[in-house]
């Protein structure tokens, strides 16, 4: 049944033509708004600055600390591209109810696979804004050269930001099918990953029966491998990879949720009142 | 009481020369049955006047015309194409003007027409905005961010949207709610000359019964889901026996029938 449903929900081929009209919409509304422009750096930035020195002390006076490196701001800045990647996609959409347009939209050429084709590039430039001065601001304050893991990095990035991409995927569908009532679940749907994919801790902290679960969310194997990289100076290239083949069942799993959630919200008339 | 429109073909091909066809249409919200099996065809480069007090299902028959809201049975064809499921072969051809959607408010007029220009893929979009801008005098405020703007200023960059494709078929719900007596007229004539010189098929849904008399040829008048009436405003009021549209408007909604109003 979902696989109709998907069908119906809209073709897959994308314009990019009209993925680049919703980006202009968002890069004009950004451009005319300094207040969003601040708090996109100012969280990561704040974060970034709190658990810099918080390692630093710790490290001071505790010898496994000290051996872990940049261990705690590599977490700090590889859960804010998970979390800002998944706020800038779910905050795009949220503009839209906001602005009272996704009648607009809806009723336009704009396929549903065009509109989260420019979710996602959102997602990407609203996470480049915030964390690209976190990243200067590590390296200025506390030595830690983000840049510095190569092409670890990019995978590290791939990986969060395609998990980014299917949770804010599901906070959307979740909105649209129940109204702005349900706009805080884009703010804390993520936390509820945070303990289980054991962003500052290893996954053997977990009792057994949970690293099975945590073993079935990517960004596990992204922390993982982070801290394999920075402590024991090893890529972990496996990791990536089984982080990428769950990224594309969670990304597919993710689309099938959000056309029943379209579906639905097409039923019971949502797409017309979209208040609380 | 009218006698019931025509039983809906069984024939799933399109009409030729319908812009929209209804066919038994159904909308049941949990227990709530806002449409209730209505069925009509409107031909291409007509204006059909779509009428009702509160709850008579109007909007929702819109939205499901527009795609919006999926039947709970019959069928909406919108220029050949079955809605909601084919909706992406056909938005392009036509647009909306409804007051319960809104432009980004931060984002200026030019920057909203702009972008919708875009997603419609107007070959030439400055252009497009110069010559709307002009029809509709949107000059001296084009630059300003759409949220700062008066009823009817938004109103006409609401019409400037809805007209930014040159559309086949133009749906406007309440297209003058809100709008001085002044404002409305001048919205009126730039639909009546659009009309003119695109041959574009308009459905309204509107209160306003002046404007219904003034730019519709056909009107259907739907009380409780279902259809009422349906036929020009002339043949209407002459069955009613009544002046004006409004007289026949409180007739439907206070329950009198043809035969006792006359």
């Amino acid at each position: 049944m979902t696989g109709r449903v998907v069908a119906r929900a809209g073709s897959f081929a994308i314009a990019p033509h009209r993925v680049a009209a919703m980006v202009l919409r968002h890069w004009y509304l950004l451009t005319s708004s300094w207040p969003r422009l601040l708090e996109l750096i100012y969280w990561p930035a704040l974060q970034l600055i709190t658990w810099g020195f918080s390692q630093t002390y710790i490290s001071q006076n505790a010898g496994f600390f000290a051996r872990a490196g940049g261990t705690f701001i590599g977490a700090v800045m590889l859960w804010d591209i998970l979390f800002r990647g998944q706020l800038g996609f779910s905050m795009s959409f949220l503009e839209e109810m906001w602005s009272r347009n996704l009648g607009n939209l809806m009723m336009s050429p704009l396929k549903v696979s065009e509109f989260v084709a420019s979710l996602m590039v959102m997602s990407v430039i609203r996470l480049m804004i915030g964390v690209i001065p976190m990243t200067v601001l590590a390296i200025a304050f506390f030595g830690f050269n983000l840049y510095g893991l190569g092409l670890a990095l990019v995978a590290f990035f791939c990986n969060l930001i395609f998990t980014s991409w299917s949770v804010g995927l599901i906070a959307s569908g979740l909105v649209l099918r129940n109204g702005l009532g349900a706009e805080g679940l884009a703010w804390t749907l993520m936390f509820g990953l945070m303990p289980l994919t054991c962003v500052y801790y290893p996954v053997t902290v977990l009792p057994s029966w949970l690293q099975a679960l945590a073993w079935c969310l990517p960004p596990t194997y992204v922390f993982e491998g982070m801290r394999a990289l920075l402590g024991e100076r090893v890529y972990r290239s496996d990791l990536m990879m089984e982080a990428l083949a769950l990224n594309l069942v969670l990304l597919a799993v993710a689309i099938g949720v959000f056309a029943v959630l379209l579906r639905s919200a097409r039923i019971n008339g949502s797409l017309v009142q979209t208040g609380e | 009481m009218t006698s019931p429109r025509p039983p809906a073909t069984q024939d799933p091909a399109p009409l030729p020369g319908a812009a929209i066809e209804v066919e038994r249409l159904v909308k049941v919200y949990k227990t709530t049955r806002a449409v209730d099996g209505i069925s009509f065809r409107i031909g291409r480069g007509s204006v059909t006047g779509l009428l009702g007090g509160n709850g008579a299902g109007k909007t929702t028959t819109i939205a499901m015309i527009m795609g919006l809201v999926r039947p709970t049975s019959g069928r909406v064809r919108v220029l050949g194409c079955v809605m909601p499921d084919e909706s992406e072969k056909v938005l392009g051809r036509m647009n909306f003007e409804s007051p319960y959607v809104d432009m980004p408010m931060r984002l200026t007029v030019r920057q909203n027409l702009n972008v919708f220009g875009r997603l419609y893929a107007v070959s030439d979009v400055r252009a497009r905005i110069a010559e709307l801008a002009a029809e509709f005098d949107l000059g001296e405020f084009l630059d300003r961010p759409s949220g700062k703007l008066s009823s009817g200023q938004k109103t006409r960059v609401a019409l400037a949207k809805a007209l930014i494709n040159k559309p086949e078929l133009l749906l406007l719900d309440e297209p003058t709610a809100s709008l001085d007596p002044d404002t409305a007229d001048w919205v009126r004539a730039r639909l009546e000359s659009f009309r003119k010189a695109t041959g574009a098929t308009i459905l309204l849904a509107s209160h306003n019964m002046l404007e219904v008399e003034r730019l519709c040829d056909r009107v259907i008048i739907m009380k409780r889901g279902r259809i009422e009436d349906d036929d020009s405003p002339a043949a209407i009021m002459q069955r009613y026996n009544r002046d004006t549209l409004e007289e026949v408007f409180l007739d439907v909604a206070r329950g009198r029938t043809v035969a006792a109003a006359s």
